[in-house]
């Protein structure tokens, strides 16, 4: 039998798209399942997904769970423990519709959950840190339970399947929100199992990736030690622990979570003045082990923004485009010209260079 | 120009740079054969030996060669800075032998008298250069 | 005595139609191995004395020498193999301990040769190490566990001192009095060209090396010979000296022989007394002594240098790691049980200890665990052969490699494994004036600077076959390896996959 995403390494190829409104008007999300859908080739079915973010304004105080179950036994022992540590203000399934092409579908639940004060005050733990444990809980210890979304405001839609089916499947034109992203997957080896597929989320933070990191197992077992579990044993998620451990534990902003996962050579950061070259002298010492090397070109969705990084070699395409406030990242540019045929700029970012937006009305949490 | 220096810190007193040399100039193709034949080339180069200290000494390639000076028959000329015998006219009366104060000059089994000549008919290194074990023997330009 | 019990082991092989009668042999042997013999007019050797050192084979100008390992056998024996049965003789005869040189020669199993390395194909892109930038600089040392900037961007958080290396390489300890002057002098000289570092060893500083400071280790070992506040000082950083792979557990001894003028006031011992290590520190039974010894030599140094402590790897290695890295040392180095050494008794060379390969991965791990690994740098050694030992290393997670052995292979040694006799033909191992300037550190140190080039470009290399363009993501990168014929145990305990998994 073949195993599945957590028991074996799984590298992958990819596409990814991406979008964000400055002003942060919402965007119904069939734009960007039209504009993965242009990339068909660079997915094999095997798996496709979606973020959105401003996408429950009625419930944005609360954290979204979507959580798979393999049966409703997991689903029950998944509910009583979030009755134990939440207060369940709503639950639901999350509406599908049926597609051919989509098939052996998990039980897919969704919850808007509160902290309970009590609980959270006996684990002495900050609220964020809180829920991230609940979620690793749940995922490492509930056999048959996956929590992959779990943010305020937003919610990550995948399957095993195309993207466009995907995004049909989980009827996104239904949903609006100020920023997406999407992946379309073409892993080289997997029973295709939903929560293998991408986005990636922890919290806000969610990952597109394409590409397959060669520091993986560095960048895993220095994570690891710092209380995060890599359980899927995929890129993705690896790298979205990296960045909740930079900005949410370690206060650093997203230009300095780019020069650190995407680090200047040493060769640049010796011709710089004086006072850069120390601080980053420093990131590639101490958090050397979380540079990632190999190729990568990731969107980064967080709460009020997005990042997009390329590695510093540049071994992924991805090109950048502008039209008023709106910009779109995207592995290739069809799918930008697909949902925005006039764009005012366009650009390929370079290896290392990070492409960060942010909502004009500030949002996002940013670090010192 | 570039001389043959040696620094005796280095000098193991292992005699290789002799051997090297007499092969060099045996017109030998192979080591044993210069050696194991009947007619053995005289080294160019000597090893001085003590209890503590060794040193390999050859040529000096004077500016004013005692030896030059000496020569009878005009044998000996200094061109582009090597003293060099011209065996044709050497007429073997050893003056050369007597006059020279490092006692670089040497016979061997012919009548005309043989000398360290860089080298300057092969390429590279002089002989004792390359076969140094220990990089005592240098060829290089000093001021 | 009367009966020869064992013959020699090595057999001098003249080709005498080769052999030009040079006598280089002859003056070469410190052994007195050759000898010209006038009525014969030959040469003549000696086999019992010959320790196979090659020093004649590698100098004879026309190959007319080899030397053989013996034919003459014992009744065979799979239970008593020959040389326990000389060993045997060999004590019979004397009434004392064994002594032998270098690292553990005995077949047991090298684990470096049973990890396989990985390359990208199709997935991801190899990379060319002549066309793109590759990075193999690191820094050893303590890291911050956080990080914190005024409201001009400048970094308030506390630092601690680091060595910065230009590749992962560092020459392990050896010590002036079990190595020349010559050797040292090669190796201060190719570690400041390589931008590494070298390591004074047990035998204190000699004066003409201070100049080399900034890229010295100073070590201060339990004989704390040379030990003064302005040796701690020239050094970069400084080592305090545990335990070492050949000989766990025991100290060291140089005869009073090697004690020379030089050696003497380097080492402040009197001339030609015997330098003699105690087994343990005699301040430190427990590791809160360690901790106290830590501290007093960075209070010394005005918390300025990183200090290292060297242990050999035993059986409880990771936990012994682990309190030391909670003891405030900034970098460990383990040195395994194949380790070289001047002189350690046979027995405990070949039998105490355990592989590095192992130590390495159960103290990264244990570290991990413990979420200290960053607390910390991790340095091993004993042995490390070449550049594929190095990426395999980094790849279980060591931050840099010690070589010592390698770095007596550039510069000559031929591994006779008797440099306890103080002999040495090559100039390493020895103090004696006219065998020392055998090793001419000139030449020396080139040689270690080339080997070291050569290594970092191999170490490039696979790295780029890897995808990986920069050493820290190599570092603990187990991914990268995979076992070939271990066992599940041994799989387990290295913390890799078999092949084909």
């Amino acid at each position: 039998m073949l195993k599945k995403e957590g028991q074996i390494r799984i590298p992958s190829g990819c596409a990814i798209s991406g979008f964000i409104n400055r002003s942060g008007e919402r965007i119904s999300g069939d734009k960007i399942v039209k504009s993965i859908s242009y990339m068909h080739d660079r997915s094999n079915g095997l798996g496709g997904g979606f973020a959105g973010y401003g996408i429950y304004p009625e419930y944005k105080d609360l954290y979204a769970f979507h959580v798979f179950y393999e049966d409703s036994a997991a689903r029950e022992e998944t509910e009583r423990f979030l009755e134990e540590h939440f207060d369940i203000v709503n639950l639901s399934r999350i509406p599908t519709r049926k597609h051919k092409n989509i098939i052996n579908e998990p039980l897919i639940w969704r919850y808007f959950l509160e902290p309970l004060p009590t609980k959270l005050a006996a684990s002495q733990l900050e609220e964020k840190e809180f829920v991230a444990q609940s979620v690793i809980n749940i995922n490492i210890k509930i056999s048959g339970a996956y929590v992959f979304s779990s943010g305020k405001n937003m919610g990550v839609f995948k399957a095993v399947g195309f993207p466009e089916d995907v995004g049909e499947f989980y009827r996104l034109e239904d949903y609006a929100g100020y920023a997406w992203t999407a992946h379309g997957r073409y892993p080289t080896n997997t029973p295709g199992w939903w929560g293998g597929a991408h986005p990636f989320a922890l919290l806000d933070y969610t990952i597109v990736h394409n590409g397959e990191i060669s520091s993986y197992d560095a960048n895993r077992r220095f994570v690891e030690m710092y209380g995060y579990k890599c359980t899927l044993l995929t890129d993705t998620e690896v790298i979205t622990y990296i960045i909740d451990f930079l900005n949410r534990k370690h206060s650093l902003n997203f230009e300095d979570i780019a020069k650190i996962i995407a680090a200047p050579f040493w060769s640049k950061i010796d011709t710089l003045p004086a006072q850069e070259k120390e601080k980053l002298t420093l990131f590639r010492n101490m958090f050397s082990s979380l540079l990632i090397t190999g190729p990568f070109s990731i969107i980064l969705g967080f709460d009020g923004g997005i990042m997009a990084l390329n590695d510093r070699l540049k071994l992924r395409s991805m090109v950048a485009a502008e039209k008023g406030d709106m910009v779109y990242i995207a592995s290739e540019e069809c799918a930008i010209r697909a949902i925005c045929p006039e764009v005012d700029k366009i650009w390929s970012p370079k290896g290392g260079e990070p492409i960060i937006v942010t909502l004009n009305n500030g949002g996002g949490k940013r670090g010192n | 120009m570039k001389r043959v220096y040696v620094n005796e810190d280095w000098c193991l007193g292992c005699h290789l740079c002799e051997y090297y040399c007499s092969f060099a100039n045996s017109g030998k193709s192979d080591m044993v054969k210069a050696f194991n034949g009947d007619k053995k080339t005289t080294p160019r180069i000597v090893i001085e030996e003590g209890d503590d200290i060794n040193f390999a000494v050859q040529c000096r390639h004077c500016e004013e060669p005692l030896c030059a000076k000496g020569c009878i028959a005009g044998a000996l000329t200094v061109t582009n800075g090597i003293v060099t015998i011209d065996s044709s006219r050497c007429v073997g009366c050893y003056t050369c032998v007597l006059s020279c104060p490092y006692g670089c000059i040497v016979t061997d089994h012919e009548k005309v008298v043989k000398k360290c000549d860089l080298c300057a008919s092969k390429s590279g290194e002089p002989a004792c250069v390359k076969g140094c074990p220990n990089a005592a023997i240098v060829f290089e330009e000093r001021g | 005595m009367a009966i020869n019990y064992f013959y020699p082991d090595y057999e001098v092989i003249r080709n005498e139609k080769k052999c030009i009668k040079c006598k280089a042999c002859v003056r070469q042997c410190a052994n007195e191995v050759h000898a010209y013999d006038e009525e014969l007019d030959c040469l003549v050797s000696d086999d019992a004395s010959c320790v196979d050192c090659q020093r004649c084979v590698s100098l004879c100008p026309t190959r007319a020498l080899k030397i053989v390992e013996t034919d003459n056998t014992f009744k065979k024996n799979a239970n008593w193999p020959q040389a326990m049965i000389t060993d045997a003789y060999r004590q019979a005869g004397t009434g004392g301990v064994l002594l032998s040189s270098m690292g553990n020669p005995q077949p047991y199993p090298v684990y470096w040769d049973k990890m396989l390395i990985n390359a990208s194909q199709v997935t991801n892109p190899s990379i060319d190490p002549l066309r793109e930038p590759m990075e193999t600089q690191t820094f050893l040392g303590k890291k911050p566990r956080t990080i914190k900037f005024d409201s001009e961007g400048n970094i308030v958080s506390e630092t601690y001192p680091n060595l910065k290396l230009s590749i992962p390489i560092m020459f392990s300890a050896m010590s002036y009095g079990s190595i020349s002057k010559n050797a040292h002098e090669s190796l201060a000289r190719a570690a400041t060209e390589l931008g590494i570092y070298y390591n004074t060893g047990e035998g204190g500083l000699h004066q003409d090396f201070y100049q080399y400071g900034a890229n010295t280790i100073v070590q201060v070992a339990s004989g704390r010979f040379g030990v003064h506040k302005k040796y701690l000082e020239a050094g970069a950083a400084i080592e305090i000296k545990m335990g070492q792979g050949a000989k766990p557990g025991i100290g060291g001894h140089l005869p009073g022989t090697k004690v020379g003028e030089d050696v003497s006031r380097t080492r402040m011992i009197p001339r030609g007394t015997d330098a003699i290590s105690p087994a343990p520190h005699h301040d430190i039974y427990s590791i809160e002594d360690l901790r106290q010894l830590i501290f007093s030599l960075k209070e010394a140094t005005d918390y300025k240098k990183p200090v290292i402590v060297k242990i050999a790897a035993v059986h409880n290695v990771a936990a012994i790691a682990s309190g030391i890295a909670r003891s405030g040392a900034d970098i460990i180095a383990i040195d395994g049980y194949r380790g070289g050494t001047g002189a350690a008794p046979t027995r405990i060379r070949d039998n105490v200890g355990i592989p590095i390969e192992l130590a390495l991965a159960s103290v990264d791990q244990r570290l991990r665990d413990e979420g200290i690994r960053n607390d910390v740098s991790v340095v091993v050694g004993g042995s490390v052969r070449n550049a594929g030992d190095i990426v395999k290393a980094i790849a279980l997670g060591a931050d840099a490699v010690y070589i010592g052995t390698a770095a007596l292979l550039a510069l000559g040694c031929h591994l006779c494994r008797s440099c306890h006799g103080a002999k040495c033909n090559w100039g390493i191992a020895t103090q004696r004036p006219d065998l020392v300037k055998r090793l001419n550190p000139e030449i020396g140190y080139k040689r270690l600077v080339n080997l070291l080039h050569a290594w970092d470009h191999e170490v490039k290399e696979m790295m780029g076959g890897m995808g990986i363009n920069s050493i820290e993501s190599l570092r603990g990168n187990r991914l990268m390896l995979r076992g070939i014929g271990l066992t599940e145990k041994e799989l387990d305990i290295l913390g890799i996959s078999h092949a084909g998994e």
